[in-house]
């Protein structure tokens, strides 16, 4: 099982993660976003990966159990 | 002044205190006799009585302390103890009377948890402006070298007075030379904190107990409390009580049998806070029947926290009571995380126009919306614990703040402030 994690101390709120994964991800009324606790559907790994990837401050993890 | 719940078994740790003044070498020997030593209590028994205990931390998060010093002992490196007495929850005074004292009860348990974790080290860490902590801490130090109780390498640390200061990872960078600021974990200070060595960070009531255990037993201990919730526990008591104090307590006491060893109410309340600033704020209806511990509590949504338990009369403004805090609390936030800088300042400018009877629209949707989701989103439990206590302030007050948000402050916004913190000071963070 992975999960969604964010470093809250290196995010700044660029928001690509919710723009590529809005189905797990949404942007608080600043622009933090908010992330589902659940695991990560099997259909939805790779764009989760690839919004990690994208995260310029590499504060999105995927954390497995 | 500490004073003490009437029952069969207690006091326990505060059985030794000396109407104020230090409780010296001689005095605490006295009470509790020696220190079992290495060969009559060996790390592996010593954990062993730790563990049936069922000893929990008392600093607020009620981690089995067996588990902790497990996992340290455990981990790859020399290990360090550090006493945590940063108690900074503004109303809690529990930390700084054991640190002032009963120094050898705190400076017992350290050295027992150093035995059992491996430690050669300690640290001992107290909030700066604690003078007599440090006096007390120095004096009894002075007099363990003389006597050579101890084992272990002790120094102290005099931390920032500042809420998170206490916070474990925040700590551990003061200690290490940074700001008193939380870190994202991992790596958990049990696996590298202090000089990037296992740390065990322990709080000075929960070291304090595990000098009662050493001596006494598991079984001892259990002869107190619940199954669940072991021992005896220190809790600050402030507001409308005739005698407020750090009172020491079964778990699991009904809070009016608390209220009665304080000398009863002084007169109505408007509500109870239970848990400190990080809290929850319950009815007065019903509050004398609330079982002190986290398992009973917990039906109610709140917590025992450090133990620190306001009585708000009934004279005061639950209102002006709330907005105050949530207004201290966002100006002690750490300022590192988004979601905890941006949330904690919007609640509490949202709550002040409530109060104001200027609030928009919104600000009471708006409220419920931040307070949902600002748990969790934090590197330590600052939004969690603003997000929790205000949540609670709009259930339990809930006719009062709609009060305030159609007439604007009430006669009781006025009144002196029960809930009280340190001023912000002009050092910057």
């Amino acid at each position: 099982m992975t999960r969604i994690r964010v470093n809250p101390v290196g995010c700044v709120g660029h928001g690509l993660c919710a723009e590529i994964l809005p189905e797990l991800i949404e942007l608080d009324d600043w622009g933090y976003p908010i992330v589902g606790r659940g695991s990560i559907p099997p259909g939805l790994e790779a764009h989760a990966r690839r919004a990690a990837d994208a995260c310029p401050t590499l504060a999105l993890l995927l954390e497995r159990d | 002044m500490a004073t003490l719940v009437t029952q069969v078994g207690l006091p326990r740790l505060l059985s030794a205190l000396a109407g104020g003044e230090m409780v010296d070498l001689g005095r605490h020997l006295d009470s509790h006799g020696v220190l079992p030593s290495s060969t009559q209590l060996d790390a592996g028994s010593l954990l062993d009585q730790v563990d049936r205990s069922g000893l929990r931390g008392r600093g607020g998060a009620a981690f089995p302390t067996a588990t902790k010093l497990r996992a340290v002992r455990g981990a790859r490196g020399p290990a360090i103890v550090v006493a945590n007495g940063c108690e900074s929850e503004p109303i809690s005074a529990k930390d700084a009377l054991l640190l002032s004292e009963l120094p050898h009860l705190v400076l017992d348990g350290v050295e027992l948890a150093a035995r059992a974790v491996g430690a050669a080290e300690a640290i001992v860490a107290f909030e700066a402006p604690n003078g007599a902590a440090r006096e007390s801490l120095e004096i009894a130090l002075s007099e363990r070298r003389a006597e050579r109780v101890d084992s272990t390498r002790f120094s102290l640390f005099a931390a920032q007075e500042r809420f998170l200061s206490g916070q474990e990872t925040a700590l551990v960078s003061q200690i290490n030379g940074g700001p008193p600021k939380p870190t994202f974990v991992p790596p958990r200070p049990t696996d590298r904190g202090v000089g990037r060595r296992p740390t065990l960070i322990s709080n000075v009531e929960t070291l304090a107990n595990l000098a009662l255990i050493a001596r006494y037993g598991a079984a001892w201990f259990r002869e107190l409390g619940t199954d669940a919730e072991t021992g005896s526990r220190l809790v600050t008591l402030a507001g409308a009580v005739e005698q407020p104090g750090v009172y020491e307590i079964e778990c699991g006491t009904a809070l009016g049998a608390l209220f009665a060893a304080a000398g009863g109410l002084s007169g109505e309340l408007a509500g109870v806070l239970v848990g400190g600033y990080f809290g929850s704020w319950l009815p007065a209806l019903g509050a004398g029947a609330l079982e002190l511990s986290n398992e009973a509590l917990g039906r109610h949504g709140a917590a025992l926290g450090c133990g620190a338990i306001v009585a708000l009369p009934a004279r005061s403004c639950s209102v002006a009571e709330t907005v105050r805090v949530a207004i201290y609390l966002a100006t002690e936030t750490a300022g590192q995380c988004g979601p905890c800088v941006h949330g904690t300042a919007a609640i509490a400018r949202t709550l002040h126009g409530i109060a104001e009877g200027k609030g928009s629209a919104t600000a009471f949707g708006d409220l419920e919306r931040w307070v949902a989701e600002l748990p969790g989103r934090g590197a330590c439990h600052h939004p969690n614990g603003l997000a929790h206590f205000v949540s609670t302030a709009l259930r339990t007050f809930k006719s009062q703040f709609a009060d305030h948000a159609r007439h604007g402050p009430c006669d009781g916004c006025a009144a002196a402030p029960i809930l009280t913190f340190p001023q912000p000071d002009p050092v910057p963070r």
